[in-house]
């Protein structure tokens, strides 16, 4: 008779259970409804070296909307899109140049991760020698004036602790 | 380091005889205080940018060019459909929002009051979007376009360079974009920008 009560139970839990999941799948959707229209389709590469220059393409371009992550990267529906077309150009058979020309004439040079050479990129591209070429600098005078320091006046005791 | 000095040497920090004095210590002394004050600087500068509400919007390289050919179905009735042919002739306002949107919901009474006026046609760019949404969103919150237009795939987006709605351009009457906004509109862009730039592409033919 135990038996047939656990069996009972058991199954009523179960339902229980079920019930949850339907009514948790009905409010799924609801909640979800305020989202751009995504396409979900995956994309799919003819080979593995059409798929590895896809990736390294969409690495070096950047998500526009959210902006410190890859395309590769990125999960905003703007930027399935963006793969999408990039998959498509390449499908036509542009080059990766031509593939990055048609997003920057859309959406300006801030796409691309490694930006070309000039105009307001200069300090981006030469700062770091420039703060290479000051430190450069500040080692050399330092260096200097120690040495002609240290000969005038043969003493082991300098000012070293200066700086 | 604590040895004591010898009879006759010179203190640390005093001029050292026969180095120029100085000299060399002054100038490292100016340079990296004005690397530093530059640094300074730079970084205020930062700082006072970062509360524009369109920090993070992106310059359009489309002003001044041509906007891209298209042509969408009408939201209300998708056999027809609306193209840049059809707006040619006179300048319009091309409005992106999708009813997923809460910064399109936020500008909406903006825009509303300005589109009453009838300055300009105000085109509604209607952007990855399912249509029975869009079309409630606006028998709640009321329609102010001229005419609706829907991208569902949002294929024409990139062309014109759309990357997150609500976006505003404007168009003249020769199809040149002339602005763009990302972001939602304040009566004080609509008053100060907008307005402004609709009147004069008005007077200057």
């Amino acid at each position: 008779m135990s038996a047939r009560v656990a069996h009972a139970a058991k199954t009523v839990l179960l339902a229980g259970a079920l019930a949850l999941l339907a009514a948790a799948g009905l409010l799924a959707p609801q909640s979800a409804a305020a989202q751009a229209v995504r396409n979900v389709q995956p994309l799919e590469f003819r080979d593995r070296a059409e798929e590895q220059r896809f990736h390294q393409l969409t690495l070096e371009l950047r998500c526009v909307m959210c902006q410190n992550q890859s395309l590769a990267d990125s999960d905003a529906p703007i930027a399935h899109d963006l793969r999408r077309e990039v998959f498509n150009l390449m499908r036509e058979g542009r080059s990766d140049a031509e593939i990055k020309t048609f997003l920057v004439e859309r959406y300006g040079e801030f796409v691309l991760y490694r930006p070309p050479f000039g105009g307001g990129t200069l300090l981006l591209w030469l700062g770091p020698a420039l703060v290479l070429l000051a430190g450069a600098v500040v080692l050399v005078v330092v260096v200097r004036r120690r040495a002609s320091a240290n000969r005038v006046a043969t003493d082991p005791v300098d000012d070293g602790q200066e700086w | 380091m604590n040895t004591p000095l010898p009879p006759g040497a010179p203190l640390p920090g005093a001029p050292v005889p026969g180095v120029p004095p100085t000299g060399g210590r002054r100038l490292l002394a100016v340079l990296l205080v004005g690397g530093f004050v530059a640094l300074l600087v730079l970084l205020a500068w930062g700082v006072s940018r970062s509360d524009r509400p369109d920090r993070e919007s992106l310059p359009s390289p489309l002003i001044g060019k041509a906007a891209p050919q298209f042509s969408l179905p009408v939201l209300h009735d998708a056999s027809y459909r609306v193209g840049s042919g059809d707006l040619r002739g006179q300048p319009y306002i091309l409005n992106v929002w999708g009813s997923w949107c809460p910064g399109c919901q936020e500008e909406h009474p903006v825009l509303a009051r300005y589109a009453e006026t009838k300055k300009i046609r105000v085109v509604g760019y209607n952007w990855k979007d399912e249509p029975a949404d869009a079309l409630r969103w606006l028998e709640q919150f009321g329609n102010p376009y001229w005419v609706v237009i829907t991208d569902y795939e949002g294929e024409t987006a990139i062309e014109w360079g759309i990357y997150g709605a609500p976006e505003t351009f404007l168009v003249d009457a020769e199809g040149i974009v002339r602005w763009k906004h990302v972001g939602p509109l304040t009566d004080a862009i609509v008053d100060d920008v907008l307005a402004p730039m609709v009147a004069g592409l008005e007077s200057g033919g």
